[in-house]
């Protein structure tokens, strides 16, 4: 009887991840569909601490103080981590939480190959009848950590912890290394007694994890964590296949399936292939273009009042949100100037790039934060439709997604990706910290045009600036 | 299943690319009941079994919750001013 109702409980948790999934993906039902999710977690959870019974006992679990104890600890931190953290770390703490579950997922692979070892040594089964759940064991152990290092090497990387580092030869290196660890997972399960290769494996697929993000670019990274999430879902349902768990496998292929949809997307919005973002990282073609910056001309700059008079007296003001806001903290800043602005009569907007900032959506999730009505942001077509009814553009610490160098130029290493076309308004005015290049790590011309001036500084003081600027007016 | 994950996804407006990821990231935290399982099988006396599972219990859970609070968190901020 309390299997039945276990069953139920996994199939009620399934349709609530389905469910929650959908709803996800459209902005009214979100946050509905979030919490939904949650609560068929927690039946799942529950139900199988009280309702999971062995299949060769018929005995339920044990080790409550353990299990609960895990579940409190973890359940304190994670949500302490989430509670805490700022909005524009978002990303690196998804790319966290990402790569706990592919740990987990690793450290269950050992201990079940541990418990299996141990009974094909103590002659309980067979080590051919266990070929098959060997198989999945060592799947579930190579994606699992793959996704654990490869996760926090992400989440450093956009801390700014770890910096690209790349070699020649690199990718042919991973491609072996990933070999050596298949074959030996390979090996293994064709004869499980081996078990000292399962460290092997173990290390070699972190190690992999390692390289394989590494040289890997900062704006390339959400992608890749949208991959790494895909993997985690993977390993899950490995877990799934492992101890034949409905829940399990529902919940991690259909994270699988769904994430690398997205990191599909993703790439879409930059207009880059996986392959290219996974082999051809923006890293590598540096020196290239660094040579060509010289000759680009000269910039011109401006003051902070005669940025503020511009502004005052243009008709229609656009602001290009992008990482140096964030990292400046400045959206409520930004959100204030917009009103001031407004108050003086100039049509306000925003122009949000798909990838501005580290993730896809992230302008959107910072400006809503400051109460920057829906309205005023606009998509990318929709904004390069009104550029160039626009008097002034303001762009405030983006770089890449502005860079005409994505339309006009071949040899670009972003050639090819939609950018926001502000070199149709009147007058740009370019809030950077520096010239230092974005993440792409290119020149961008757009700063050397007649019709832009630069206006540097942290993004937050600056808009400070600006609006007791505007005020004075 | 596999089709079930692609069609859910099907259309979704890049804005919510960051809260689906993350959403979808805080359901793959299911792994934990994998790790609950072990937990409740090993044995008293299996000390590296009980060490590891418990490990993997404290993580799993860390992505479950986490992924959902902080899943929530930014949808939060998409609903304040409707």
């Amino acid at each position: 009887m309390g299997f039945n109702i276990l069953t139920l409980c996994y199939l009620i948790a399934s349709v609530t991840f389905i469910l929650g999934l959908k709803m996800l993906s459209n902005p009214a039902t979100a946050r509905r569909g979030n919490l939904l999710a949650a609560f068929g977690m927690g039946i799942a959870i529950l139900g199988t601490i009280f309702l999971y019974t062995s299949h060769d006992t018929g005995e339920h679990l044990g080790n409550y103080p353990w299990i609960f104890g895990g579940l409190l600890i973890g359940g304190i931190i994670g949500t302490l981590a989430a509670k805490k953290v700022k909005m524009t770390a978002m990303p690196e703490m998804v790319s966290m939480f990402n790569g706990m579950g592919g740990a987990c997922a690793a450290l269950i692979s050992v201990v079940e190959f541990g418990h299996l070892s141990k009974e094909i040594t103590d002659g309980v089964v067979t080590a051919a009848s266990v070929q098959p759940t060997v198989l999945i064991i060592v799947l579930g152990l190579i994606i699992g950590s793959v996704s654990f290092a490869g996760s926090m090497i992400a989440w450093g990387k956009l801390n700014g912890k770890v910096s690209d580092f790349s070699f020649t030869g690199q990718n042919i290196l991973n491609l072996v290394i990933l070999a050596v660890a298949l074959t030996a997972g390979a090996y293994l399960v064709y004869d499980p007694t081996q078990s000292v290769l399962l460290y092997v494996i173990l290390g070699l697929s972190l190690v992999y994890g390692i390289l394989f993000v590494m040289p890997i670019g900062g704006a390339d990274m959400p992608v890749v964590i949208s991959l790494l999430n895909s993997f985690t879902g993977v390993a899950a349902a490995c877990g799934g296949f492992l101890y034949d768990n409905k829940v399990m496998l529902t919940g991690g292929i259909l994270v699988g399936a769904a994430g690398t949809l997205l990191t599909i997307l993703m790439c879409k919005a930059m207009n880059r292939s996986l392959l290219n973002v996974l082999i051809g990282s923006f890293g590598g073609s540096k020196t290239a273009v660094a040579g060509a910056s010289s000759d680009m001309g000269q910039i011109k700059e401006i003051s902070l009042s005669d940025a503020a008079m511009v502004m005052s007296y243009a008709n229609k003001v656009m602001i290009v949100p992008g990482y140096g806001l964030a990292v400046a903290q400045a959206q409520h800043v930004c959100h204030e100037l917009e009103k001031i602005l407004e108050e003086k009569g100039v049509e306000v907007k925003y122009a949000i790039h798909p990838v501005a900032g580290r993730m896809p959506g992230h302008m959107n999730v910072l400006l809503a934060e400051a109460d920057v009505p829906y309205e005023k942001l606009l998509e990318m077509e929709d904004a390069n439709d009104e550029f160039k009814t626009c008097d002034v553009v303001l762009i405030l610490g983006a770089n890449d997604v502005v860079n005409p160098a994505a339309k006009n130029d071949p040899a670009s290493p972003i050639y090819g990706m939609p950018i926001l076309e502000v070199e149709l308004a009147k007058t740009v005015i370019v809030n950077k910290r520096s010239m230092k290049p974005g993440y792409a790590g290119i020149e961008n011309a757009l700063f050397f045009q007649p019709k832009t001036s630069m206006l540097f500084g942290d993004a937050k003081k600056v808009l400070q600036d600006l609006c007791a600027e505007v005020k004075a007016i | 299943m596999i089709f079930v994950g692609i069609e859910v996804i099907g259309r979704v407006p890049s804005v919510l690319h960051t809260p689906l990821m993350s959403g979808a990231n805080a359901i793959h935290g299911v792994v934990v009941i994998g790790a609950i399982i072990i937990m409740g099988q090993a044995e008293e006396s299996n000390y590296l079994a009980l060490i590891l599972g418990f490990l993997a219990v404290v993580l799993g859970t860390l992505n479950v919750v986490g992924g959902f609070v902080v899943t929530d968190r930014m949808l939060e901020m998409f609903k304040k001013k409707k």
